[in-house]
Formats: C-alpha cells, structure tokens, sequence
C-alpha cells in the first residue's frame, strides 16, 4: 500500500489538526464524547491558559480512567473562578478544601478509596504554581515521598494571579510582578532564585513526572494517559500563560505556550522514576525576544534600549535547558 | 492509699517499674495509679515515677508528695536530690546497691525509720544476671513485694509477663523472684535483730 | 473487660473498636502513644480494613483527614500543642466543611517556651474553630468519650475533639472497663455521610460563599452545636444503657446541690478537687464540683441552672486569656449573667505545674472568706517573677524573661515541686 506522510500541523503555527484522521485517533479534546469536565460559564478571563491546561487534563484523566475520577483543588484562580456556590463547573467530583493542601487531601481521598475498595476511582490534585511550588510545598513532598496514589497537576502561570500578579517562586527571572517591580539595578524578580518543581520531583523517584504546555495539546493528552496508567505518586506539570499577570494579549496565550518551549524556556520531558525517559525535541528553535517581546512583564527589557545583558542571561537559560534535557531536534 | 516513688536514671525502667508495680496491685484487686514525673529526660538523666494503690477509685492526680515507699534504682541520686523528700518515720525504702545503709553514710539518717521497712538489694546485679542487661527495676519490685506484703510475687511475676515476653519475661521473672528472697531474709533478719 | 493499660493505649483500643478506616499520624508528645499503638494494630492486622499514613506535619494530617472525611471513611487523628496550631488552618476547614473527623488533643502547653507539658491552651485556642471539645476527667472516660465522639460527629456532619491531659492522663495506667467489639457496633452504626466524593454522583465541596450567603452558613454552623447540646445528654444515655456506666455528659456535677462554694473546672484536675470537696464537706464546708465535659458546645444552661443557688463560683482552669484572665472564667461568666454572686478565676496548672491537694485547700478557703482577688495565679512564685521585673526596670538587655526565671528558681525538687 502507499503511505504519504501527512504533517499533523498548520504551516506557521504548528497548530495541530485533527480533521484529517479518524475519529477514533482525535484527541480527547476533539472528541464529540469527551467529558467536559470543567464546562463552560465559568469565569475565568479571555485567554485563560490556566482553564485551558484543566481542562485537556481532566478531560483526558476522564477518559483514562472511564470517569472514574476525583479532583481535589488548591485555592487559586482555577478555584474560584470554577466554582462560585450555588454553581460549578466541575462535572466531576470536586473538593477545595486550602490554599496548601491539596497533595494532602488528595492522599486522604486516595486512602479513602483504597479502604473502600474502589481501586477503580483514581484520583488528581491540581493548584497553581503558588499552590505548588510555595505553599503546598511540603504536603506535595509528603505525597510524593510516601508514593501515595495521586496525580498532581500544577498549573505554572509564574506567579500568584489569583491575588493580584504577586511573585511566586515559579515566576522567572526579570518577569516584573506587584512584587517584584520594574525599577532598581536588577528589574523585576532576581536571577538565581525560584525552584523548577519537576526536577524535585524527579529526585523524590517517584513513578512518572511530565511537563507540558497548552499549545501541545496531543502531547499534554498522552501525558495525562501515561500517568493514569501508573499507579502511586505522579506529576504533571502544565505550563499555562496569563494574559492577565503577563500583559499579554488573550489571542496569544496558545503563542506564548508555544514559544516558550521553541526557545527552549520550558522543556517539555517526562521522566519515570528519577530517569528522564522522553522529551519534546524543538522543531523551530526562536531566540528568546520572541518570547519575551510579547509580554508586558518583559517590557523593560525591550524598550529603546534594550537590557541586552538580561535578555543574553534569558537565552543563557534557555540553552542551558537544551543542553540538560536534549531539546534540539531535527528541524530546529 | 499507699503511695511509692521511684527513682532512677532514664534508661534503667523507672516508668515501667512503677507501671508494672501498678499492674501487680491491679491483678491483686486493687486500684492502682502509675505516672511518670512527665520529663523529656534522656538516657542517664534523673526520673521519677509514682504508684498509687489503694482499695477505692484514684482520683488524686498531684505527684507522690508523702510516698510510703521509695525505690531507689541508683544510689548515686542519693548525693543529687533529696529522695527522701515526704517519706515519714514508718516509710519503706529500697535501695538498689550491694552496700549497706551504714556503707551508704546513710546509718545515721536511717536510724529513725523502722529496721525491718529499710532493705538493699543488688539489683542491677540480678538484672545482670538474670536478664542480662543492667535494668534494676523488676529486681526491686520482686524486693518490695517481699519487704511490703503489699503485692504477691506472682502478682509481680504476672505483671512481667504483661510487659514483656519470652526470654526477657523469663529472665525478669527469675530477677523478681532471686531479689524476694534476698529481701526476705534481710527483712527476717532485721525482725530478729 | 477491666484492664491496667496506659491511658493512651486505653484510647487506642477505644479507636479500633469505632472500626476507623483512615488514620493519619504525625508525632507530637504526649499524643504520640495513641498513634503508635493504633500504627501497631494495623500493621498486625488486629485493626483490618484501615489505612495508617506517616504524614508530614499536623496540616498535612488535618488535610489527610479532610480528604478521607469527604470520600466516607471513618477517619481519626491525634495532636497536641504546636501541632494543633501548626494545623489550626485545617482544623476550622474540617469543621467548616462538616466533616466528621474525630481527634484526639493530649492537652499540652504552647511554647515559647517550649514546655511539653499538660494545660489546656492548645485546645481552648480552637474554640471558635467549630468543632465540638469534649473534656476527660479520667483514662475511663477519655476512652469512652472517643466511642461517643464517632456517634457525635456522624450524626450531626461536625468533628470532634476529645480533650485529655497530657501525660496526667496519656501516660497513666490506671483501671479502665475496656467495652466489647459488640458493644461498639451496637451503639456505633456504620459511617453514613451527609455529602461524600463519589464518581458516581459528582458534587463540589469547598466551593466560595460569598456576603449574601456567608453569615447563614455560619449562623448554621453555630445552629449544629445548639443541636449537639441536646444531643449529647441523649446519647450519653444510650451509653450509659450500653456500656453500664456514666461518660460524656455536658457537665459531671459533684455534691453541687446546696452548695455555697461551687468549683468549676475541666479534665483530669476535677479528681483531685472532688478530694478536696470531700475532706472539706467532712469539715462542713459547704462546696461542690463542676466539671465541664462538653467545652464545645457550651453548656451554659446547666451551668446557670447547677450554680444559681450557690454564693460563689470558682472557675479553675489550666489556661490564661492573656491582658484578660481566664478563658473558661469567661465563659461561664456567659452563664451566670444576672445572677448575683461572686466569681473568682484562678490559674492554674499551666505548662504542667502540679495542682496540688494543699494549694487546693488554703484556695478555697479563702474563697470560702471571699477573700480572694478576681483572678488568682495558683502558687505563683511572686518572688521570682518580681526580680523579673525588676531586673526590666533596672537593666535594658536583661536578658530572656524564661532564661532569668530558671535561674531564679534554681534546681528542682524531688517531687518536682
């Protein structure tokens, strides 16, 4: 029989297409059936990166485990934005109990379950980078550290959006927040600070970790349906952008979470059991500018006299994750 | 009520000895009380614990003020704390040594207790013995049984079964009973006397 | 059964009896001998069908609970001290959430300085937390409070606190009537959630309330501890048929009737005041006991109703509302509005002073001459605590308060008096 080699992405934005395949190989997103799990009427802003991530990633968690599924959720913008009592969005079973708790919580519902024999009921935790990488910090670790049986997905839009554009330790190096302003010798948040969650979680050995962004929707979906087919502590970590903290337009957050791993910013990798066992290799490798141009939060870097130094230590970062994780495929 | 204290140092059993003394008056029938004196004291460091037995409900939850009986696991404490502290003329005391009151410097001070209530015991040299391990506190119980009357050497021997098993039990059991009947003969000799 | 066993491995068996199916543990003296032996039954498989998890701190335990709560299981922890306020954020969640949960609190002081032993600081500081705190006067009850706080918080969708003193009674051996497995599940029926985690009928809990709702809810949640002030007489009745004996009332009264001088106080202390009431009745003074069991909700009904007839209250209590005096004081000045008599407030015991029979007579004695001052520190070394003072008044670097105090006392004494 003859093959042809068809490119699943649109010339220029690499978006991916599903139209041409069949509708058994379409994405759980572009299924007719898929589950909606966070439905519409919620009130999150245009251009919400964060609704977007949860959404592709309970859909496709539902689909995995035949909507046997329960989410526990950190306070954040996800949070409040889904659920305003009397009304939610959640179509699954849904409990926000703290701001810094929810890997905790989410080891009680797993404990609960497993008592209860219903090992078919699986269960994820998901919060903000603030909810994640800061607050939450030390119930993840547990989580993690005891194996327990839990998904935890952190939603990084880099920095405490639900509060007000505070910095978080996920937010980057001269991103301007409300609390790291603009001005001084070194504007906006310092260099050599934060943490990058994955590779702790790596360290913890646990069965899988994984990162991906919103504008890889095929490769976020098949994450989501690698780790429901593990069992014990496993964590996703989705890079969402903001237009709202990052001064970006609302058309572009599927751009920006595009062009942060074609940098190479973000690697996008999984790993399985302290072992880097796969990574997104850039196709169409951009200097960091591109990135940052689009950003309100980088404006100071980029005026009439751009801050050449901070942005040749931006791209320094930016290899530096090429170099560790292998990022330069074919193409680039 | 009939109150005891007992001192020693953290590691040698002070909580269990006055647990397993309280466990022997409640196999006997009785009401008894144990506590700690509630330290975060490590091993080597001054503890002590307290047993109340009596025939009613214990109630009373303030540390032994005015023991009946003291147990003195180290002889050491002698010279750190007043261990007499509360005791009154027709007080018990027990002291792990293989000396006696008068090689203690202590004849003097005992003079004015009652002879056949006063005994020394090797205890530490039975644990040795017997357990294998410098525990003086059951070798004492088995001594107290025997000066006091207060509880059966079953009783105690009963109450280390509780707390421990198979060769520790057994070896405990064998302290308890070698230490009674050192005590015994001291006391009948100091009834003599 | 009757058994000698240590007060907390008594409340262990206790909890194994409820059949708990989560527990979650994180070490903090003197709670940490219940968790242990409960950690032993399911590893052994004398507890089945129970999941023991080590947590990370006491938020993660409080959370742990949460998340197993909200999925239906049976679930319990114990804390104390720092660990109830490390987890204080969690511990009005679980109440705000409804949420069963039953946790036992080895009442221990709260530092600085760091003091691990017995008063009631930990427990009173979550007061306005929600949930219902129920105090032990003895290994008996504290056990039997436990099997009576599961019934309690499943019936009402509310967690329960049970309050015992740490070390007095956590590491006390002391006779207690251990119940039958029978007897449990007679009065304890299986774990019937009012909302629960379940795929197959989705529901979100937690979500935000806002202004137009909030105080309902809070005016509700206040409308369940009303309810547990009935409920608990009533169940403590059923127990009492049950197990043959008397445990968690509201209040346990102690020759109160036509008692001109009535003591009010809470846990383990209420034995060695019924001593003193009963060797100063045989002297005729006229005094009586209360002991508050349900701190949470207050009863202050029957406290007004057991007092009104006296000519004094005196409040005893092993905390100290810091700038104002007593914290149980002020709440049973709550019940007694209107009423003319006088109320006197005395500390005592905290951070593990030993309440002494002595200190107890010579206090309500003067009690008895209303010579006592409105709020009364029990055998406080003034001494000491005036050369503190002074040493602030003299030098500007004068050092820690808790440092110059311990020199100023020198060393302990054998009774550790």
């Amino acid at each position: 029989m003859e093959t042809q080699i068809i490119k699943f992405y649109q010339t220029g934005s690499f978006a991916v297409g599903n139209r041409l395949l069949d509708e058994s190989q379409r994405s759980v997103q572009a299924n007719m059936r898929r589950s909606n799990s966070l439905n519409s009427g919620h009130r999150a802003c245009q251009g919400c990166g964060e609704a977007l991530g949860a959404r592709y990633a309970i859909d496709a968690a539902m689909q995995a485990t035949s909507n046997q599924l329960i989410a526990v959720n950190a306070t954040g913008c996800l949070e409040v934005f889904s659920t305003p009592y009397p009304e939610t969005s959640w179509q699954l079973p849904w409990i926000h109990s703290l701001f810094g708790n929810a890997a905790a919580v989410a080891t009680g519902v797993a404990a609960a379950m497993r008592v209860k024999g219903r090992q078919d009921v699986r269960v994820i935790a998901q919060g903000g980078d603030g909810g994640t990488t800061d607050i939450g910090f030390g119930c993840l670790s547990g989580m993690f550290e005891r194996n327990d049986d839990v998904l935890y997905i952190c939603y990084d839009n880099e920095g405490y959006m639900n509060t007000g554009v505070q910095r978080s330790s996920a937010t980057p190096p001269a991103a301007r927040t409300s609390t790291t302003a603009a001005i001084g010798e070194e504007p906006g948040n310092g260099f050599g600070q934060g943490k990058f969650v994955p590779a702790i979680a790596m360290a913890h050995e646990i069965p899988y970790v994984a990162t991906a962004s919103v504008a890889y929707l095929r490769d976020l979906e098949a994450k989501v349906h690698r780790a429901m087919s593990l069992r014990g502590a496993r964590y996703l970590h989705i890079f969402v952008p903001c237009p709202l903290g990052w001064g970006a337009a609302s058309e572009d957050t599927i751009r920006l979470a595009r062009l942060v791993v074609e940098t190479g910013l973000f690697p996008l990798f999984e790993a399985e059991h302290g072992e880097v066992t796969g990574r997104y290799q850039i196709r169409h490798r951009v200097p960091v500018e591109e990135y940052l141009r689009l950003q309100k939060r980088y404006s100071h870097l980029l005026g009439k006299r751009p801050a050449v130094a901070t942005i040749a230590r931006i791209q320094a970062m930016a290899e530096r994750n090429i170099r560790r994780y292998g990022l330069l495929g074919e193409e680039a | 009520m009939f109150q005891v204290r007992i001192h020693g140092r953290g590691g040698q059993g002070v909580v269990t000895g006055a647990e397993m003394l309280s466990i022997a008056a409640f196999l006997g029938g009785r009401h008894a009380q144990a506590v700690p004196s509630f330290g975060s004291e490590r091993t080597g460091a001054p503890v002590v614990a307290f047993c109340r037995i009596d025939d009613h409900e214990i109630r009373l939850r303030e540390p032994v003020m005015a023991p009946d009986a003291l147990l003195i696991q180290d002889p050491t404490l002698l010279h750190q704390i007043d261990v007499f502290q509360g005791l009154g003329p027709d007080g018990y005391v027990l002291i792990n040594t293989n000396r006696s009151f008068e090689d203690l410097g202590l004849g003097e001070f005992m003079a004015g207790f009652r002879r056949e209530r006063l005994c020394t015991v090797p205890a530490t040299e039975l644990a040795l013995k017997y357990v294998g391990r410098p525990v003086p506190n059951v070798p004492l119980l088995g001594a107290f049984a025997a000066i006091s009357g207060l509880i059966s050497l079953d009783a105690v021997i009963a109450a280390i079964r509780e707390k421990f098993s198979g060769k520790v039990a057994e070896g405990n059991a064998l302290a308890a009973g070698a230490a009674y009947n050192t005590a015994l003969e001291a006391k009948k000799e100091a009834t003599h006397a | 059964m009757l058994k000698q066993i240590e007060g907390s491995h008594a409340v262990a068996e206790a909890v194994s009896l409820c059949r708990p199916e989560v527990i979650c543990a994180y070490p903090i003296s003197p709670q940490t001998h219940i968790v242990e032996a409960l950690g032993e039954m399911v590893k052994s498989g004398e507890l089945d069908r129970c999941e023991f998890i080590n947590v990370e701190s006491e938020f993660a335990a409080m959370s742990v609970a949460i998340g197993a709560s909200a999925a239906g299981a049976r679930t319990y922890t114990a804390t104390a001290s720092q660990g109830l306020l490390f987890m204080a954020e969690a511990v009005y969640n679980a109440a705000g959430l409804g949420l069963p949960i039953v946790m036992t609190d080895a009442n221990r002081a709260i530092g600085a300085p760091i003091n691990i032993w017995n008063d009631h600081s930990d427990a009173l500081s979550m007061r306005d937390s929600g949930w219902i705190q129920l105090f032990a006067e003895t290994n008996q009850e504290a056990l039997d409070l436990h099997i009576l706080a599961f019934r309690l918080a499943e019936e009402l969708s509310l967690p329960v606190m049970v309050c015992m003193d740490g070390f007095i009674l956590t590491h006390a051996y002391e006779r207690v009537d251990m119940p039958t497995q029978q007897q449990v599940d007679r009065f304890l029926p299986p774990y019937e959630p009012r909302q629960v985690l379940d795929p197959r009928e989705p529901v979100s809990i937690g979500a935000m309330v806002g202004p137009e709702a909030f105080s309902e809810v809070r005016y509700l949640a206040h409308a369940k501890q009303l309810q547990a002030l009935e409920r608990i007489p009533v169940l403590a009745g059923e127990f009492s048929t049950i197990f043959g004996r008397e445990s968690g009332r509201l209040v346990h009264r102690y020759r109160t009737e036509d008692a001109e001088t009535v003591v009010i106080a809470m846990g383990s202390v209420m034995g060695t005041i019924k001593d003193v009431v009963d060797e100063m009745r045989a002297s005729g003074v006229s005094i009586g006991a209360l002991g508050i069991c349900s701190y949470r909700p207050a009863p202050l009904a029957v406290i007004r109703e057991t007092v009104k007839g006296a000519r004094r209250v005196v409040v005893l209590e092993k905390s100290l509302a810091v700038g104002l005096g007593g914290i149980l004081a002020t709440d049973v000045r709550m019940a007694l509005s209107g009423l003319h008599l006088h109320g006197y407030t005395v500390i005592a015991g905290l951070g593990g002073r030993p309440i002494l029979k002595s200190s107890l007579h010579a206090l309500f004695e003067r009690a008895g001459r209303d010579e006592l001052e409105h709020v009364t520190f029990l055998d406080l070394n003034w001494d000491v605590v005036n050369r503190v003072l002074e040493r602030e008044r003299t030098t500007r670097r004068s050092g820690s308060i808790a440092e110059n105090v311990l020199r100023d006392v020198g060393v302990p004494t054998a009774s550790g008096v």
